[in-house]
């Protein structure tokens, strides 16, 4: 059997690419080794997503469940029983949810993934990062599939989204996938050797959905009360705040609306700024998640040196 | 010289960890490292590796030589030093390392591909090539968890090898499958060597090593210490390595101190005719009594390895000090050509070496008869 490729068409020894193998290598280094392994990174999302939903029924309809009923549960808690009165209360729930369900799923996951790979980490040579980056790449079809039903949703329901300031959520979703990748990076190397950092994970993860104003609406319950004392901007201390916010502010639309409740009385769900103002606060995410993607590679960079070992 | 493989001054450290402060009750209790051994298993190794040689790593089990391979591939970062590789590097670490169980075979090739650096459409075009190698057509759709072992690293042997690398670096997988896919994998390499690929070839198998490699370099407890042709690197590891270790393990008093020193013919040269009587003698200085056996090689100019003596069936008792071998083969069935010789002291069972000698002489065996190729072969027809 002959090999199809005529080796006198290689690259000549002198001309072809040279790689290094060090533990200082540069940061455009890395970049560049990540990105020459996109196709890498397609095959690991495609096979991760083929093989969690292989023989199922349903298939990757399945990624839909546990949303889905997180958020019935959620509406029927406060809109059935505790009658918070806020009409289409489903798609408030849905926006946020839609943003929390991405963040959460990317830094549980990413910070088990080295750990889970532990087989190829120790076999293969390829960029590392590309493992954390996979679990992103699941999650963002998740997203769309989960961004799509919305839409659907939306449509039977006949709620129209803010079209005027539909350009805020690529902004802000940019935020939200800079800050995800950085943690989910960060946290995919500090478990090899540290590997309590999975249950903290997961503990931490649900602690801060409670401080992202995500089944409750911030304008009626966090800004009053800190508002009153100046002390706003400790919210806003969560990154993921902004980002839930715009996300809310774009796809439910209204600011202030008449509640269902018998008394009808005028409620104020979504802070009333100007998509300026959004526009601000993505910035300043992106720009500090960014930031935070340097460190966490460096820091990932620093860790890997070790990881064939560790595990 | 272009190189493509420059290995240069790796030091690599292990921490072996005695207890492993992993959790956070551990860490907090337990502050600082823990205690840990450090291991310092690869000390200033440098090689290059030119374009079109293939490369044996010959050394003994913990010497470090996989993980100087693994350092290669990039598994492995070194702690000082650099590597660098020109061109793209397959590595064969382990066969089918990667490959998902629930996926199918094709998409296995995919995904395995793309981690050995293949783009989608290179892949495409490699695909029909890879399954026929690896003679898995009818199984290629279902999910490799349902593959036998073996046909699990025929795929992964067929995907590394299709790929076309430039470098090639091989870990001891070539005992893949049955006889039959052995040979097929073995008549790749040599392909690969004929298209002017470059191979790095870790073994401890001197034989495949002499016969592959043009060139071997040598590890001893994370140091080079040979980097020759591969007749000579192997001779290093033979005589050196192998024997000087295994004694001191296996018997204490013996360490190291019998060697083979010399080999003459009993007419005073080596020369042999075919189906006669050989004699020779092997003068052996030892400092203690061993009780072991005699064992010799023959090596054909092809490199090949004509035989290896069952060394149980040549018992020998040595006394202390200076002595003489008188060995004799009896109607010496080898054809005319010049046979390379090895010589050794083994253990009773032959499992383990006390002393060796490589290449201690060169036979030269004439015939006047007819027949053609290695071993005369006496046919009897009624």
């Amino acid at each position: 059997m002959s090999s199809k490729l005529n080796p006198l068409a290689r690259r000549p020894v002198e001309q072809r690419p040279v790689r290094v193998v060090s533990a200082h290598l540069s940061m455009r280094q890395r970049l560049r080794a990540i990105w020459d392994s996109r196709e890498l990174l397609t095959y690991l999302v495609t096979a991760d997503i083929k093989i969690k939903y292989k023989g199922t029924a349903l298939g990757v309809m399945w990624s839909m469940v546990a949303p889905a009923l997180s958020i019935g549960v959620y509406f029927l808690v406060f809109q059935v029983i505790l009658k918070n009165g806020v009409p289409d209360y489903v798609v408030m729930l849905w926006a946020g949810m839609l943003v929390w369900t991405f963040f959460s799923a990317v830094v549980v996951n990413g910070t088990g993934i080295v750990v889970q790979r532990a087989g190829i980490v120790k076999k293969v040579a390829f960029p590392r990062e590309i493992l954390a980056l996979s679990t992103v790449g699941t999650a963002l079809v998740y997203f769309f599939l989960q961004f799509i039903v919305l839409g659907l949703l939306m449509a039977a329901l006949g709620h129209a989204p803010a079209w005027g300031d539909f350009w805020l959520l690529p902004l802000a979703f940019l935020g939200l996938l800079l800050l995800a990748s950085a943690l989910g990076i960060l946290l995919s190397a500090v478990n090899v050797y540290f590997r309590d950092m999975q249950h903290l994970v997961e503990v931490g993860i649900f602690l801060w959905f409670w401080l992202t104003p995500v089944v409750y609406s911030f304008e009626r319950t966090v800004a009053p009360m800190l508002g009153a004392r100046d002390l706003t901007w400790i919210y806003f201390l969560n990154p993921i705040t902004p980002v839930v916010l715009t996300f809310q502010r774009v796809l439910y639309g209204d600011t202030v609306v008449t509640a269902t409740t018998p008394d009808h009385a005028m409620l104020n769900v979504l802070p009333n700024w100007s998509a300026l103002h959004y526009a601000l606060l993505n910035g300043v995410l992106i720009a500090v998640s960014g930031a935070a993607l340097v460190v966490a590679i460096r820091i990932f960079g620093r860790l890997q040196g070790n990881f064939a070992e560790e595990l | 010289m272009t190189f493509v493989v420059e290995v240069q001054n790796v030091d690599k450290h292990f921490r072996l960890h005695k207890q492993r402060h992993k959790s956070l009750k551990d860490r907090v209790l337990h502050p600082g490292q823990g205690s840990f051994t450090d291991l310092h298993v690869l000390q200033d190794v440098s090689f290059n590796v030119g374009a079109g040689e293939t490369v044996g790593v010959l050394g003994r089990n913990g010497s470090g030589k996989s993980t100087l391979l693994k350092c290669i591939c990039g598994v492995l970062q070194p702690t000082s030093g650099q590597i660098l590789v020109r061109g793209e590097l397959a590595g064969l670490l382990e066969l089918g390392a990667g490959f998902q169980p629930e996926l199918s075979g094709r998409d296995n090739i995919y995904l395995s591909a793309s981690m050995l650096g293949l783009s989608r459409r290179k892949v495409d075009g490699l695909i029909e090539e890879i399954v026929e190698f690896s003679e898995l057509e009818k199984f290629i759709d279902s999910p490799v968890k349902f593959f036998s072992s073996g046909m699990y690293v025929r795929l992964g042997f067929a995907v590394a090898v299709t790929a076309n690398p430039d470098v090639l670096v091989v870990d001891e997988v070539l005992a893949v499958g049955d006889e039959r896919f052995q040979a097929k994998c073995m008549d790749r390499i040599r392909q690969f060597q004929a298209d002017g690929r470059t191979i790095l070839l870790v073994s401890h198998n001197a034989d495949q090593v002499r016969a592959l490699c043009d060139r071997a370099v040598v590890l001893e407890k994370g140091r080079l210490v040979a980097d020759a042709p591969a007749g000579e690197a192997v001779r290093v590891f033979r005589e050196h390595l192998l024997g000087g270790a295994t004694v001191s393990k296996e018997t204490n008093q013996i360490d190291g101190g019998v060697v083979i020193e010399s080999m003459r013919g009993s007419n005073g040269s080596f020369t042999a005719q075919t189906g006669k009587r050989f004699e020779f003698e092997v003068i052996v200085n030892s400092k203690v009594p061993v009780e072991g056996s005699f064992m010799m090689e023959l090596y054909s100019q092809a490199g090949s390895l004509v035989v290896r003596t069952d060394p149980t069936l040549s018992p020998v008792s040595l006394s202390p000090g200076r002595q003489t071998l008188s060995v004799a083969i009896e109607d010496l069935p080898l054809l005319d050509g010049s046979y390379q010789v090895n010589l050794g002291l083994v253990s009773a069972e032959g499992n383990t070496v006390i002393a060796w000698r490589e290449q201690i002489a060169a036979l030269e065996v004439s015939y006047d008869g007819r027949g053609a190729g290695l071993v005369a072969l006496r046919l009897n027809v009624h």
